[in-house]
């Protein structure tokens, strides 16, 4: 081993299959690929139900509208990922308030704002354009992983409990607006016709909100050093 | 523009975009160095952004450029430096094993 940031050991035995078996389904896919009638796909369809989907963006239609049981399962998959990274540890901010420069924290304090507006214009105008909240969300995110990099002093302050309630909003948003359409259309994700468009907003508003939280959750690796008062009281009853 | 010469650009540019990234899939793959494999993977996630708008598709350019390279990377580059401080430490350890052991004996 020449240097530590190298992998232990490399086996080369399975190479060969490994490497067969991904022709196999390289030549697979190209073949389906080929043979696939050049129809469009489900465009058409896809334009003549616009109208009614409450989105102007046929992308948007379609990720939260005509397929929007995939969308609300994206999000819970990020969901469990912070899931699983706080489970594992906690996170390794500074403990105490160390000295960072006027110079940088003026920057970052110039930067977040305008990320944040930049952020919700993609939501916002998901609609229309390209755009939405995963893109939305991950600017939320980079705002945040900025943060974290720039070891911003009132982060170690953040409570564990503002973080969950965050993690979930864009979840339960998208599932009680899903369980409202039961009692208005009887229809699971049926959005009522007449407020639709602002549903939509108001799920993507919700999501990008939790999916820049979490992405930015992810990069800190753990969960908060500093717990919620509930799990203090807990761990002082056991 | 001539429209037979916008189209040859286009089809230079295509080209040169898949053997880039054909090149840094398999660079990234195949190189020894963690960092150095972080590092070209996210060049290949801004390619692959570029690909997506040559193949009419801003909404998953968008989100390639922000996800795939923006946030990938990063997460990719936080769990290296735990994985130093891990090797680090585990090395200390190792040292004040030895120690012990050179005391005792």
């Amino acid at each position: 081993m020449s240097s530590h940031n190298t992998y232990p050991e490399r086996k080369n035995s399975l190479a060969l299959p490994v490497i067969l078996l991904t022709s196999g389904l390289f030549l697979l896919l190209s073949y389906t690929l080929l043979s696939i009638e050049q129809a469009g796909g489900l465009a058409a369809q896809v334009q003549s139900a616009l109208p009614k989907s409450g989105a102007e963006s046929p992308v948007t239609a379609v990720l939260l509208n005509f397929r929007g049981y995939d969308t609300l399962l994206e999000v819970m998959v990020l969901f469990l990922s912070i899931l699983g990274a706080w489970s594992i540890g906690r996170a390794s901010l500074p403990q105490a308030l160390i000295k960072t420069s006027t110079i940088q924290i003026s920057c970052v304090r110039l930067l977040i704002p305008l990320m944040i507006l930049i952020a919700f214009y993609l939501v916002w105008q998901g609609t229309r354009f390209a755009g939405g909240a995963f893109q939305g969300g991950s600017i939320l995110a980079a705002a945040g992983v900025l943060l974290l990099v720039s070891d911003f002093p009132k982060l170690i302050q953040i409570h564990s409990i503002h973080l969950r309630l965050g993690f979930i909003l864009g979840p339960v948003t998208f599932i009680l607006i899903a369980f409202y359409c039961i009692f208005t259309n009887k229809t699971f994700m049926a959005y009522p016709a007449a407020i639709v468009s602002q549903l939509l907003l108001f799920i993507e508003i919700a999501c990008a909100i939790s999916i820049g939280l979490t992405l930015a959750a992810l990069f800190a690796g753990g969960r908060p050093a500093q717990e919620s008062s509930i799990a203090q009281r807990k761990g002082s009853t056991l | 523009m001539d429209t037979a010469l916008n189209f040859y650009i286009l089809t230079f540019f295509d080209l040169t975009l898949i053997t880039a990234l054909l090149w840094l899939a398999y660079q990234s793959l195949s190189t020894d160095n963690i960092f150095k494999a972080v590092i070209l993977f996210v060049s290949f996630g801004l390619l692959m952004a570029l690909a997506w708008v040559r193949l009419h598709a801003p909404d998953v350019a968008l989100a390639e450029a922000a996800l795939g390279a923006g946030l990938t990377g990063p997460l990719f580059l936080a769990a290296y430096r735990r994985m130093e401080k891990l090797q680090k430490k585990e090395r200390r350890l190792e040292r004040n094993d030895e120690q012990e052991n050179d005391e005792q004996s």
